[in-house]
Parts: C-alpha cells; structure tokens; sequence
C-alpha cells in the first residue's frame, strides 16, 4: 500500500508539535508511527530516537529512517519535506514580520507563557520514552548518571551517549 | 519605514542589505559543515561558524535570532539556519541554509536506518541500543532541567509545567489540545499588564 501520503500528513503535522524541541513531539509520534501506521514498533522508535542523538545537525533526524521503512528512499525525502517545511515556512514568515512584531507588548507574554508549556510537554516526551527505555536499576543508574554528569560538567552530550552504548555493551547483554 | 533611515533599536532587518558577501553555495556550504561537525548539539556551532568565524552575524542578532527560534514551533538549528539564511540571502539564502544542516544528518541516519534493519536484532546492537536510550533519557532530563534554569520566570511556571505532564502523560489529551488549552492560560497569566520579571531570552 501507498504510505507516501500518510507519512507526509502525519509528519508535517508532528512537525506543529515541536515546540521547545523535537521530544514535545514525541508522545504523538508514537501514538501515530507505531500505533495507528504501524511503521515501526516502541522499541524500534526508541532506538532510532536515542542513536540520533549521536547524529550532528538538528537531533530528529532519525525521522527519516521512519520514512525510510515505510517506503524507501521517497519516503526518507518526503518525511523530511514534511516534518522540516511547516516550520521552515513559519520561521520564514516570523523573521520577516519581526520588526512589526518586536513592538507587540504580547510577544513577550507569549514567550513566558509557552515557557513552561514547552518544557511540560518536553518532559511528557521524556516519560513516554522512560517507560519503554527505562527497564531496571542499570538502564535506570545509566539516565541518572547520565543527567547528573550533564548538568555538573560541561560535557559534550553525544559522548555521554555513546558511553551509554559502551555500558549497555558490558552490562545489558544477554546472561 | 524607509530603508535609508538606520534603527539603532535593531540590527535584525530582513529587508536591509546584507553587509557580507555571502553567496547562496557559500551559505550552503557553511551550513554544510555545521550540519556534519555539530556533535552533541547545534547552537554553539552556530555561533561559532556564523558569529565569531565568519562575521555573518553579530551577537546581538545571534540572540535575537535564537530567541525567536525558541519560541516558534520547530527545532531551534532548523529554525536558526531558516532566520540567518534569510538574513544574508533572503528565501535562496533560508533553503540553502537549512538543506546544508540536514543534509550530513540525514544521510548518516538513512545509513543506520539500513543497517538497523540487517543487525538491529543481534544481541550485541540490542544492548548497546539499551544504553543509549537509557543515557538519552538522561539528556533530555538535563536538558529540561537547563531550560527551567534559564527561560522560567516565576514560581506558577511549575504549576504550568505540571499541568501539562499531567495532561499529556496521565489524561491522555493530545499535544496539540495540552499546547492550545495550557498555552492560553499560562500566555493570560503572563499578561502584558504584569509587570515583566527576567527575561525568556537569556
């Protein structure tokens, strides 16, 4: 069956979603990739979310994998078009309508009100993820070791990562 | 406005002319490296290439710039290089900026995705994968807790914050419904006729 289509509506609408950052999205990402489409199952979408954060540029770019499996290299590019080109636009428009809107007394209301909803839906992605990613003491002492390192040393995150992967080599593999 | 008449109030003109050279292939190629060096992260990369490198931008727009990325919808190195590309190059400048950063990205992960599908289920990639999401989990935790530090502004942003967990994780409301309902009481609160404490952009 033709997924082009599915794959293009439901990513440019995931793509509204990331405000604050591509995890707000990801409750719905599940919810759509996994549960209605069916592209890929939890784990696979935690997988390819985690290793993409050891990818330079913007951090979602595992989208295209979802893409990629869905319906090869077209889907790869069209997820891509649609997951990237709503905001682009938006962006776009914005910086162009800036100076008008720098005066806006609203502005800066919007910017401390969606603040705190932005890091709300942040975390709700980063609780969806726990609950399949975080399985037991090791996986769960890897996140906390992982979040106190990062915020008590400047430290690049994507080493931290790939550290991980190097614990879950030696101590996560089968018994 | 007219265009000869100098804002000092704000360097960031879209419709002024640019004051470097910078062509559309070396705006591309620049957003290129960006796209394929920024490990563990895209801002200071920006800043370094376009800021203190190449002299594209000076901070004051650079901030500027971010703090409008930040508050948009979309991934703030997206949004950057659509802002800083329209800055130097107008709509050609924005698309060969942001195809520049996705490109290195896109490719690398179109690669793990092949290779996911032929080893993904070897037992050794399954527990290395178990660690990195288990440390993801840790980085999206500190990247929560650094974006509390710097863009709250008052103790109700926690109420704010709660509300939405709540929604998303135990209501089950969609995103979008949490983002449109929490994001209309929490922006009212913030109401321009309350005095403004802090800043969201620093």
């Amino acid at each position: 069956m033709n997924q082009i289509p599915a794959l293009a509506r439901a990513f440019a609408y995931l793509s509204l979603l990331t405000v604050g950052g591509g995890m707000a999205a990801f409750p719905e990402m599940k919810i759509l990739t996994v549960e209605v489409h069916k592209w890929l199952t939890f784990t696979q979408l935690i997988h390819i979310y985690s290793v993409g954060q050891m990818a330079p540029g913007p951090n979602m770019m595992m989208i295209v994998i979802i893409g990629q499996w869905a319906a090869g290299p077209v889907g790869a590019i069209v997820t891509l078009a649609a997951f990237f080109g709503p905001t682009a636009l938006l962006a776009f428009a914005v910086g162009r309508l800036w100076k008008r809107l720098e005066k806006w007394p609203w502005r800066l209301s919007i910017q401390q009100g969606l603040a705190p909803v932005s890091i709300g839906l942040l975390l709700a992605g980063c609780f969806t993820m726990a609950k399949g990613a975080i399985t037991g003491l090791e996986t769960g002492s890897v996140a906390v070791g992982t979040l106190l390192i990062l915020l008590r040393y400047k430290i690049n995150p994507a080493i931290l990562v790939l550290g991980g992967a190097v614990v879950g080599l030696f101590s996560l593999g089968p018994r | 406005m007219s265009d000869i008449v100098h804002n000092g109030s704000s360097h960031f003109d879209s419709a002024a002319v640019p004051r470097t050279s910078a062509s559309v292939f070396d705006i591309f190629l620049r957003f290129l490296v960006i796209g394929a060096t920024s490990f563990g992260g895209v801002v200071p990369y920006l800043r370094g290439a376009l800021v203190t490198k190449q002299h594209w931008l000076d901070d004051k727009e650079f901030v500027e710039m971010l703090s409008i990325s930040q508050s948009l919808p979309g991934l703030n190195a997206t949004n950057m290089a659509i802002l800083a590309g329209q800055k130097l190059r107008g709509f050609a400048g924005s698309v060969a900026a942001i195809i520049g950063i996705s490109l290195p990205g896109a490719a690398l992960m179109y690669a793990v995705g092949v290779f996911y599908l032929r080893h993904g289920d070897h037992d050794f990639v399954t527990a290395a994968l178990k660690g990195v999401a288990a440390a993801a989990v840790g980085l999206i935790l500190s990247t929560v807790v650094q974006l509390s530090q710097k863009s709250l502004t008052g103790k109700f942003d926690f109420v704010f914050i709660a509300m939405t967990v709540l929604a998303v994780n135990r209501l089950h409301i969609s995103v979008p419904r949490t983002l449109i309902a929490v994001g209309i009481i929490a922006i009212l609160f913030h109401h321009p006729g309350r005095a403004h404490k802090g800043s969201a952009t620093q």
